[in-house]
């Protein structure tokens, strides 16, 4: 992060440093430690998954002729006896926001060293994130319920079930395997790993919290991708 | 071996400098806000371009807050920023390139199936 220093070499800043850094036969990432860099690497890939998805189902909805169900009318939910449009979802998108900022301060905690509340920002984001799963799910089992299908459902357009349950699931899949890496990382940083130096994840070499924030990385694009679904698929 | 032990201390002075915790918060607030501003598009039921112009203002704004900050790109070198910021123009292009499609799509749907063809 920030001002990487390296004896012998000068890092410009700007664009100049860019193309230095690109041509300085060196590693080309100056100052990121390899595990973030392959973390960056998979998050670009898995962004160009989500948008081919949500690009299909912008093809898919912009060319039936026949109505697109109406999301403030789909995903409303009862509360105290009223319906209030896209309640459920507002919920998720406020879960998800505070787990992401809960993250964000745990990898800050973590470069301090300070064991203890990096510990508990992290169980507190793992927490948030099984929150939102669990919403997910009631989501999903209210809609089948209704006669969600993905071939057909009562609201309008029979493509909508086969772009919900994919888009969302493979989202909510990302935001479940998220949850299992935050509960192990919550247990290696109580257990004090980095402190003792033990080995970190596919390498021998000894962990350090940078790890952290690589699983911040992950769990910040999560957050990321559902601002897109949000503005995309229930706003839109 | 110098130069890495070099690198190595370097390495772990960087560490120890990190960001001010009111940066996050204020990001983390700013989220919130813009969250609750793109419920409120829906819930005052904003339609056409004025719905579209606002969603999409809201949604990049906030996914430029999140990579920036909480993502740390603000602070990275620009070799690793340009790698990941440059590739999104394919993205682009895919979704110029489709959006004719549909719209070519939808005319073929109604002017066979609906309309019943040129003859």
């Amino acid at each position: 992060m920030s001002e990487p220093k390296i004896d012998g070499f000068e890092l410009k800043p700007g664009f100049k440093g860019m193309a230095s850094d690109t041509a300085s036969d060196q590693t080309m990432f100056k100052g990121v430690h390899w595990g973030k860099a392959m973390m960056w690497i998979f998050l670009l890939s898995d962004t160009f998954v989500f948008s081919c998805f949500l690009i299909s189902y912008m093809k898919g909805r912009g060319s039936t002729p026949v109505e697109w169900p109406n999301p403030s009318e789909v995903f409303a939910l009862e509360a105290f006896g009223v319906p209030v449009p896209l309640l459920l979802i507002a919920l998720m998108t406020f879960v998800l926001i505070t787990s992401s900022g809960t993250m964000a301060i745990a990898v800050k905690y973590g470069y301090e060293k300070n064991r203890k509340m990096c510990g508990w920002l992290l169980l507190a984001t793992a927490l948030g994130g099984l929150t939102f799963v669990g919403m997910q799910a009631y989501e999903w089992s209210k809609l089948i319920h209704e006669g969600v299908r993905p071939w057909e459902n009562p609201f309008g357009a029979a493509q909508f079930g086969s772009f919900f349950f994919m888009i969302t699931g493979f989202h909510g899949f990302h935001v479940s395997i998220g949850v299992i890496f935050l509960f192990i990382y919550t247990y290696k940083v109580f257990a004090g790993h980095y402190e003792k130096g033990k080995k970190g994840w596919f390498t021998k070499l000894k962990g350090d919290y940078v790890e952290i924030e690589i699983l911040g990385l992950y769990w910040h694009f999560v957050d990321l991708v559902w601002v897109f679904i949000f503005a995309f698929f229930y706003l839109w | 071996m110098e130069k890495t032990n070099n690198i190595e201390k370097t390495d772990k002075k960087e560490e120890a400098s990190t960001h001010k915790i009111g940066i996050y918060l204020w990001i983390w607030t700013l989220l919130f806000v813009l969250s609750f501003f793109s419920y409120m598009v829906d819930w005052y039921q904003f339609q056409g371009m004025l719905r579209w112009s606002l969603i999409l203002f809201f949604m990049f704004l906030k996914a430029g807050l999140i990579m920036a900050f909480f993502m740390h790109l603000f602070w990275e070198r620009y070799a690793l920023v340009n790698v990941l910021l440059w590739p999104m123009t394919a993205i682009a292009c895919f979704i110029f390139l489709m959006a004719a499609e549909f719209q070519y799509t939808l005319f073929s749907r109604l002017f066979y199936f609906v309309v019943g063809g040129g003859a």
